[in-house]
């Protein structure tokens, strides 16, 4: 076999640098710092979170949790801090045996090591600003004497406020799901309408343009406003005379309705212009290819973004209390101030996030389903 | 009398003219190449022949109807002209069968059944019987080509355009496709080909247009232009290819 060229010494082409060293066959550099910085770190927390224990399980004992579970549960939390140690303390030692790899020589070994060593102490850094967030939230629940607690938390006033909030957020979710499915209809009502084709359509587009722009710009509150109170003073037949949710479903729909109508015509435009030539040049009108080939597809990718704009809307249901009708929100506002004590909208606070944590995760899922694909396709 | 006339047309993106009075004419089972460089007009061509492009001047007739300009009904033209685009442009959210079946049955009104029977034996004939109820993206790009040439026949076209079908194939997937437009050739189809596959296009064709300055700048039978080119941009053009190997 012969070398199919010659490496011309003499004269380079110029086309690529001069050799130089190979530069990532040096030493690794020295994390013994980083290391004992992650122990005092470590030690600094755990003593500061003993102190809060220590002031909590004094705190419960006056509001009368028992002595018997109180005990065990200090004792295991007291424990599991210790846990942060690990990590600190790992990266110590092989921060330590790095530096005898290196004064031996060893320098893969050394490098190996060096890696694990400052791997463990940003773990112990991550640990360390978790439980610097856990202790200073305890803190502001125990400060001024549970002041705090005493506000938001008030154990029996949640318990007892939750039938009633519970029964109210009922509303809630009938605006909600009545709203998100007028929205779904109107929104592809107005997208299809801002994205017709021609000269001729110039004045639905128009139009289409001017609804979204009006309703995306005014805050859904002062939308509520005006339909919830507009609508019945003026007296229209019909409309002058409904009842407090159907105005906040008209509202929501009207706001929403323009956000969604925008994520329908991303989705639609996303679709690449050759499936609408493929669908046209088989002879399906400009309808029939919106119906069988472009809005089937566009589903599919906006369904995400469709989920995040529902989370919006059912927060938004809660707007309805500025037309007086009486969901979760204005539930709590009444026993609120009857108790003089905000427990109960902590209350309606957790419903709220218990009802939308699990579409938020499942739009997380379903996004990067998508993106997997893509990358995989 | 030619069953397709291209007359005198033109066609401008801004001040780029792509088509400066191109004439051309086709005959009933006549099979016609287009050959060219890159950016010459072949593809716009067969999409303008489709109504999927407006032309600016001249017209096209199909049977001595015109079907250019205003007031055509587009929707008519394509039932019987068929096209079949590079990237195949199958549709992604649908099985083979409803690829297939959707415009027969939409645009024909065929029953459901009916389009189905005639989807299958297509399918049969071009050997992915097996494969009527997957998704495209389970199947090659050969495969996938395939199914689209049959949806484009499904479809009972006069006509068919096919752009460039074979260049986003991978090279061992390129005669299965090929093979296809073969048997439609030798059944007497009337096609319209933009090619980049100088060795298939003298085998099947029985014109070759070769596209330059906005015309078909030179035609005639495969010989002709392959072995004797007139003109100089034509032999210019077939030294290229030569060079690059292709032909």
């Amino acid at each position: 076999m012969t070398m199919a060229h010659e490496i011309n010494k003499e004269r380079p082409s110029g086309l690529f640098p001069e050799r130089r060293a190979f530069s990532s066959g040096a030493a690794p550099r020295d994390v013994t710092g980083w290391a004992t910085t992650a122990v005092i770190t470590a030690l600094v927390l755990v003593f500061a979170f003993w102190a809060t224990l220590r002031r909590l399980y004094g705190v419960s004992l006056t509001l009368g949790v028992s002595e018997y579970v109180l005990m065990p549960a200090a004792v295991i939390l007291a424990l599991a801090v210790l846990a942060i140690l690990i990590p600190a303390a790992r990266s110590v030692s092989r921060a330590r045996a790095a530096r005898q790899c290196v004064s031996s020589g060893k320098l893969v070994n050394a490098r190996i090591l060096t890696s694990a060593a400052s791997d463990c102490a940003y773990y112990t850094f991550g640990f360390a600003a978790l439980l610097v967030a856990v202790i200073g939230f305890a803190q502001f629940l125990v400060a001024n004497d549970l002041a705090v607690s005493r506000t938001f938390l008030l154990i029996p006033l949640m318990w007892h406020s939750f039938p009633l909030v519970f029964k109210a957020f009922w509303l809630n979710v009938y605006i909600f799901v009545v709203a998100e499915i007028l929205v779904l209809v109107w929104g592809l009502i107005v997208a299809i309408a801002r994205l017709m084709p021609g000269e001729t359509a110039r004045p639905i587009r128009a139009m289409a343009t001017l609804y979204t722009d009006i309703f995306r710009g005014m805050p859904a509150i002062i939308t509520m406003y005006l339909v919830g109170f507009g609508l019945p003073l003026s007296g229209v037949p019909l409309l002058g005379n409904l009842s407090a949710e159907t105005y906040a479903i008209i509202a929501l729909t009207l706001t929403f309705g323009a956000y969604v109508a925008e994520v329908y015509k991303a989705g639609i435009e996303s679709i690449h212009w050759s499936q609408v030539a493929a669908a046209r040049s088989l002879g399906l009108s400009y309808l029939q290819t919106m119906r069988y080939i472009i809005v089937p597809q566009a589903i599919r990718r906006i369904t995400p973004p469709l989920l995040n704009d529902f989370i919006g809307l059912q927060k938004d249901t809660a707007l309805v209390n500025v037309i007086g009708a009486i969901d979760a929100f204005n539930q709590a506002k009444i026993i609120s101030s009857n108790n003089f004590n905000l427990s109960a909208v902590t209350v309606v606070a957790f419903i709220f996030i218990a009802i939308t944590i699990p579409q938020a995760r499942l739009v997380d899922r379903m996004l990067e389903k998508d993106q997997r694909r893509l990358r995989g396709g | 009398m030619p069953i397709l006339e291209i007359k005198n047309i033109s066609k401008a993106y801004g001040s780029y003219r792509v088509f400066d009075g191109l004439t051309l004419d086709v005959e009933e089972h006549q099979v016609v190449c287009l050959i060219g460089a890159s950016g010459c007009g072949k593809s716009t061509l067969l999409r303008c022949i489709n109504g999927l492009e407006p032309i600016g001047s001249g017209e096209i007739l199909i049977h001595s109807d015109r079907v250019s300009g205003p007031g055509v009904d587009v929707n008519a033209l394509r039932r019987d002209v068929g096209i079949v685009f590079q990237s195949y442009n199958l549709f992604p959210h649908m099985t083979v069968m409803e690829n297939i079946t959707l415009a027969p049955r939409k645009v024909l009104n065929q029953h459901a059944k009916d389009a189905e029977v005639q989807a299958r034996h297509l399918l049969e004939r071009i050997g992915l019987g097996q494969k009527a109820n997957v998704y495209p993206d389970s199947l090659s790009g050969g495969q996938q080509q395939r199914v689209a040439i049959v949806r484009a026949l499904a479809m009972g076209p006069m006509i068919m355009l096919l752009d460039e079908i074979t260049s986003a194939l991978d090279p061992e997937l390129v005669s299965e496709v090929l093979n296809i437009v073969r048997d439609l050739a030798a059944d007497g189809m009337t096609m319209v080909l933009a090619t980049h596959e100088m060795g298939f296009a003298r085998e099947v064709a029985t014109k070759v247009c070769f596209l330059a300055e906005g015309k078909v700048y030179e035609e005639g039978p495969p010989e002709q232009i392959f072995n004797e080119p007139q003109g100089e941009r034509t032999q210019a053009f077939l030294k290229r290819i030569v060079a690059a190997g292709r032909l």
